[in-house]
């Protein structure tokens, strides 16, 4: 019997991808963020009153994934910036090939935010990197306020945990500091945005979030890092 | 459960490396899970067999190392595995720390045995 000593990444192949991708958003100074949360957590909600409040000039594009349907993409498309749908036939995730080939009749230098809205999944979409310069974490105030620490590789990997839905607060037994307390739990100092997309409450938390990360990725374009 | 994606990217792997040593059979191929891989065992293990079930590869071990997560101290250096999300430093308490492991999925190793030399 021998032993051959292998040391690969599994998912090397995906983050050969990832890095290739990172590093296009990075010389045309785009911002790349990647949403993730559970179904129905209001990621699509999110993205419809974040489209809706840019400015018409904002050079922002989405793509969407889900197991199913173009109905997401139907949704954002409303508001005249460029989405795509990835449909993903039955993956639980967003994976770096599915996003280059979606971008590739995409012109990068014209795109300044991109955005992946991932397959709702707290668990696989948190294994593939997708080139993005930053996770962000949706919890809607409707689920528990346990779910960090039970799905601690999620939230400790995303920068921004967005609250969503805090306008059902009154009629939920969500306990929002304890909420807020178990992410910082399991990713001290993490960045915290309470919103509601039905109400509009928090919005120009999570936009000025976006403008903020903005202004970093351009200042970091074309230049060696 | 992305398990089966997994599972099916050892398999190429080990069928791969096979392809490099003719004559030999993979008997065990290892692998590193960390806890932050997001990755559960179980499910994984069931999907491999499922994967070389009535293959050339059917019986094949796969051995899963859950590796801890582990931090090391910006202060004084010292590294440490988290523990029920206890960030502070076991050697100065700080709990300035940066993430040093605990996100792998790697394949370590693959076990082969060589086929008796034919005495005919």
């Amino acid at each position: 019997m021998s032993r051959v000593p292998l040391e690969k990444k599994v998912l090397s192949e995906n983050d050969r991808i990832a890095a290739e991708l990172r590093e296009r958003f990075r010389q045309n100074g785009l911002l790349c963020l990647n949403l993730i949360s559970s179904p129905g957590s209001g990621k699509t909600a999110l993205l419809e009153k974040t489209l809706e409040a840019l400015p018409k000039s904002e050079r922002v594009a989405v793509l969407t994934g889900d197991i199913q349907t173009e109905n997401d993409a139907a949704r954002l498309r409303r508001f005249g910036f460029p989405v795509k749908q990835i449909t993903t036939g039955g993956t639980c995730h967003l994976d770096a090939r599915m996003i280059e080939r979606h971008l590739a009749d995409w012109r990068l230098d014209e795109i300044d935010l991109l955005i992946f809205e991932n397959v709702g999944n707290l668990v696989c979409p948190s294994s593939y990197d997708l080139g993005e310069a930053a996770k962000v974490v949706l919890l809607s105030v409707t689920e528990g306020e346990d779910k960090p620490l039970k799905y601690p590789s999620i939230f400790f990997k995303s920068e921004l945990l967005v609250i969503t839905k805090t306008d059902l607060l009154p009629y939920v037994p969500f306990d929002l500091d304890k909420a807020e307390e178990n992410a910082r739990r399991v990713h001290p100092g993490m960045e915290i945005i309470r919103t509601s997309s039905t109400k509009g409450t928090g919005l120009n938390g999570w936009l000025g979030w976006l403008e903020r990360r903005k202004s970093t990725a351009t200042a970091g374009a074309g230049t060696l890092s | 459960m992305h398990e089966l994606s997994i599972a099916q990217s050892v398999i190429h792997t080990v069928e791969a490396e096979a392809t490099r040593h003719p004559g030999a059979k993979p008997t065990k191929v290892g692998l590193r899970i960390g806890e932050l891989a997001a990755i559960d065992p179980d499910a994984l293990q069931f999907s491999f067999e499922a994967l070389t079930h009535e293959t050339e590869l059917e019986g094949l071990q796969l051995e899963i190392e859950v590796c801890p997560r582990r931090h090391r101290c910006l202060d004084c250096g010292t590294e440490f595995n988290i523990i029920d999300f206890d960030f502070r430093c076991t050697g100065c308490q700080s709990t300035r720390n940066d993430c040093i492991s605990g996100d792998q999925i790697e394949i370590a190793y693959l076990d082969l045995e060589e086929h008796e030399p034919s005495t005919a």
